[in-house]
Formats: structure tokens, sequence, C-alpha cells
């Protein structure tokens, strides 16, 4: 078995067997999580550079951690704090950093492309740590890996995504692998929060009404409203979107089924979801943050097999 | 294709096996068995039905081992894991690792630092169904074996199990 793909860019350009591949390798770097040595030496002989010009928490450290755990030697490089703002440019900026022997490239950036543009310049294999309004393929990876964990099953299963579908690159790799991978899936928010032509284009339900939404679902991931990347306004007031959109307990306790609640951070609390319910025993919020590791070790070991010396 | 051992006389060996492992372990409380995946499992499966027929009201400590990420050929070809489970502790056991043909030893020097991971244990011995003479790439020797065969690089030893091949033998590939 191999991967069809040298770097992680999306997963658009993955195959189903691809993303089996990988969520069968995160279960078994799950195991090596619960060791008392959480470390294996796969990859004592790969270096990886954290590129991060966008700010973040979880995926940074999540990818620092499964770097880590794998035995690479790792690079952390923030956008604040370097060449970058006296104006260096970001073929020049990653250029110079592969000169001094880095296999890998993780990076996350604000616009949409940056690393498909990557890939076309330079022999590294790169990942995709969330690039503008397009994908965030691990996070993607985390959220299936934390559905089969909790329900058994991605095929056939009723996903729904709740949210700012329009700005939202963990809405859109959502939806190419649960549709990959034969899951059912609707997308619910304020009609201006989602792309008008997204049912043709991707095949996904849309459906403007929570209650029915959530009723319908088996799984809602409940997404972050990204107010910096919105430079329009598209709905009225966060206490609106609250009302009509949010999560609370009072619509969870009506619904004729329990669901599970996901969401991929960071939350904001009263907006999109609820105190109470993010903390309920219905979310796998934090569970997802620990599966995050152990598929992002997958992600990195298997990319490593194929890194430009060997290939 | 050559046959070595046929079905039952693999069986006999499976059983003498099981047997000179509990004439060094009488007392199973301290000792535990580890299968290598992906294909020593089916030999380990069938030491561990021994050992529980010659004592079915002893515990028998038992788990998997998936060597993968400790391979030294990691980068050459991609590897896929197998599950591990070991659901106790190794500290101050004695272990051992058993796993279907020994060769080069590369396995075995994988699984050793595999099960260090896991705890330090009081002493590792290695069981295996066939010894491939003198063709060790690391110093490691087997404690207990099942046949010793002598065979060049070129031919290939495999195993065949009921539950993965649908027939129990083992042959001498060309």
């Amino acid at each position: 078995m191999t991967l069809s793909a040298k770097h992680l860019l999306g997963i658009r350009d993955l195959t189903k067997e691809d993303i089996s591949l990988f969520l069968q390798t995160a279960g078994q770097f799950k195991e090596v999580l619960q060791r008392p040595v959480k470390k294996v030496p796969s990859l004592r002989d790969v270096t990886i550079v954290n590129l991060f010009f966008e700010n973040s928490t979880r995926t940074r450290i999540s990818f620092e951690l499964a770097e880590k755990r794998l035995s690479a030697d790792t690079i952390n490089f923030t956008a604040q704090a370097s060449s970058v703002s006296k104006g260096e440019t970001l073929l020049d900026t990653v250029n110079n950093i592969l000169s001094m022997k880095v296999d890998m490239v993780i990076m996350r950036h604000s616009a949409s492309g940056a690393p498909h543009f990557l890939a076309k310049h330079i022999p590294a294999a790169i990942v995709n740590a969330g690039d503008g309004i397009n994908e965030h393929p691990t996070q993607a990876l985390l959220d299936a890996f934390s559905i089969k964990e909790k329900t058994g099953r991605i095929e056939g299963a009723k996903i729904a995504i709740i949210g700012d579908i329009m700005h939202s690159r963990v809405a859109q790799s959502n939806i190419y692998l649960l549709k990959k991978m034969g899951a059912e899936v609707t997308v619910c928010g304020p009609p201006t929060l989602i792309p008008k032509y997204i049912s043709e284009a991707l095949g996904v339900r849309v459906n403007y009404d929570l209650k029915e939404t959530l009723e319908w679902c088996d799984v809602a991931n409940v997404l972050r409203i990204q107010l910096e990347r919105q430079n329009q306004v598209l709905f009225s007031s966060l206490r609106e979107y609250n009302l009509s959109y949010g999560i609370s307990k009072k619509i969870l306790d009506s619904l004729h089924k329990e669901i599970v609640i996901m969401h991929p951070g960071p939350i904001n609390r009263g907006v999109e979801l609820d105190s109470d319910v993010a903390d309920s025993k219905q979310s796998i919020i934090l569970q997802q943050v620990e599966n995050g590791v152990a598929v992002r070790m997958a992600v990195l070991y298997l990319l490593a097999g194929r890194t430009p010396d060997n290939n | 294709m050559k046959s070595i051992l046929s079905e039952q006389q693999l069986a006999i060996t499976i059983r003498r096996l099981a047997h000179q492992i509990l004439e060094t372990h009488i007392d199973l409380e301290n000792t535990v068995l580890i299968g290598l995946q992906p294909r020593g499992i089916f030999l380990s499966d069938q030491i561990v039905a021994e050992i529980k027929k010659e004592f079915p009201s002893a515990r028998v400590q038992y788990g998997k081992l998936d060597i993968t990420f400790y391979r030294d050929d990691i980068r050459r070809e991609l590897h896929v894991a197998n599950q591990t489970d070991i659901p106790f502790s190794i500290e101050g056991k004695k272990v051992v690792l058993i796993d279907d043909v020994l060769y080069t030893g590369r396995t075995i020097r994988a699984a050793l630092d595999a099960l260090l991971d896991f705890g330090r244990p009081e002493k590792v011995e290695l069981c295996v169904l066939i010894d491939r003479r003198f063709s060790r790439q690391f110093p490691i020797q087997p404690d207990y074996v099942g046949k010793s065969i002598d065979s060049i690089i070129s031919q290939k030893v495999k195993v065949y199990w009921k539950k993965k091949d649908g027939r129990e033998e083992v042959a001498i590939l060309d």
C-alpha cells in the first residue's frame, strides 16, 4: 500500500485509500501515545520546519508534539518574529530555510493556495496546516478519526456542519473527506455564510433551519464565526447569530436523540456554542485535540517515507 | 517449492515449543508472552492456546507487538503499521518474544527497542518456529527453535497459517 500524494496540500487531492491509510495509521499512533515512553524513533533522520504565517495554538502545538513524538528535529518559525516583516518573499524565506537541509515543511498561511505554490517550487514534502479559506486537511482527518472512534463509522454517517461555511477551510476539507468516505453531509447556517452553489459543487445538502438539521444528524461539527475573515457585515450581531444558530443546551434537550458535538477550536463561547454544551458529555472537543497528535504523526510518518532523497 | 514442515509436523512442533517455554517458566506469574506482528502472532496464538490447554487455570499474560515504527529500513519503502496490544506492564517481567521466522535478526533488533519503551523487563527470550541458520546480520540467537534450516539468500521461507492462508505448512520457495 502506498500514498498517491507526495504532499498533503488538501483532502481534494487524496484518494479514498489514502484517507483510509492515514486514519488506520493514526490508530496505531494513538496506541503509541498510551505507552510509558510515548515516542518512536521513526523520523530521527528527518528535520521539519513549522512555518506559521498566521496565528495558531492547537495546530502548531499539535504538529510540534507529533514531530517530537516521532523523534524528528524541529524548527519553529513565526512570521511576526522573522525577516518576512523586512519584506522577504515567501519563496526566498523557504529556500533559505531549505538550504539548511530541511526535509519537510509544515505551513499555515492566510493566502489560499500558498502551500500549492511552494510545492511547485521546492523539493521538500509540504503539509498544509491551513491556507486562507481553502483547506485544513489535518483537521478534517482528525475530525474523521474522532467521528469514527466515537460512532464507529464514517460511511453512511450523517454529519452536519454548522456555522460560517463561507470562510471555513475546516468545512471545505471536512466536506471533501466525508463525501469521499461515503458520509452524508448537510451544511447549516445563515444564507449569507453559505456559498450559493455549494450543493451543486460539493454534493452536500443545505438547510437553513438549525433545529431540523440537528434532528437529522448523528454528529454536529460546529464552526467558529471567523470575524477576522469577514470584511463586510454578514449578520447583524453576534447576539442575533447566537439566538438563531448558536447551539444551546435547550435545543439539544429538545431533540429526540443524543447527537455528538464537535468544534475545531478556538470556541467563541456564547456565540456558536454555549458553554454548558461545550463542556457537556456530548461534546468530544478535547478528544479531537488529543486525536490531532496521533493523526499528525500518521501524516508525517507516511509522507516522510517519501522524502526527496529517496524518490 | 520444497515443504519443510507438514501440517501435522507443524502442530507437533508448536506443542513442543509450548512445553519448552513451560519447562523454564513453570511459574507463569512473572512471565509474559509477546507475539510479533504481523505473522508471528499466528504462532503465538497457538502457543498460548497450548499453554492454556496444559494449565487451564493459569493466567497467561499475552500481548502483540508491532515493530514498524522501529525498523531500520523505514525510509526505503512505505511500511504500513499493525496493531500493538500490550495491556499490562512488562516492568521486571520475563518476556518471551515469539516470531515465525528468524533470518537477519533485524526484526528482533527493532522488537527489543520497541519492547523497552514499555518498561524494563528482567529478561527477554526469543522463540521462533524457523531459524534460518548462518544468515544473521546482528548478534541475535533464539532460545527456543521449532526447526533450524540452511537456506541461501535467494530463497524465501514461508509459513502458511490456516487463519490467514487457508492451510498450515512451512515451505522454502526458490
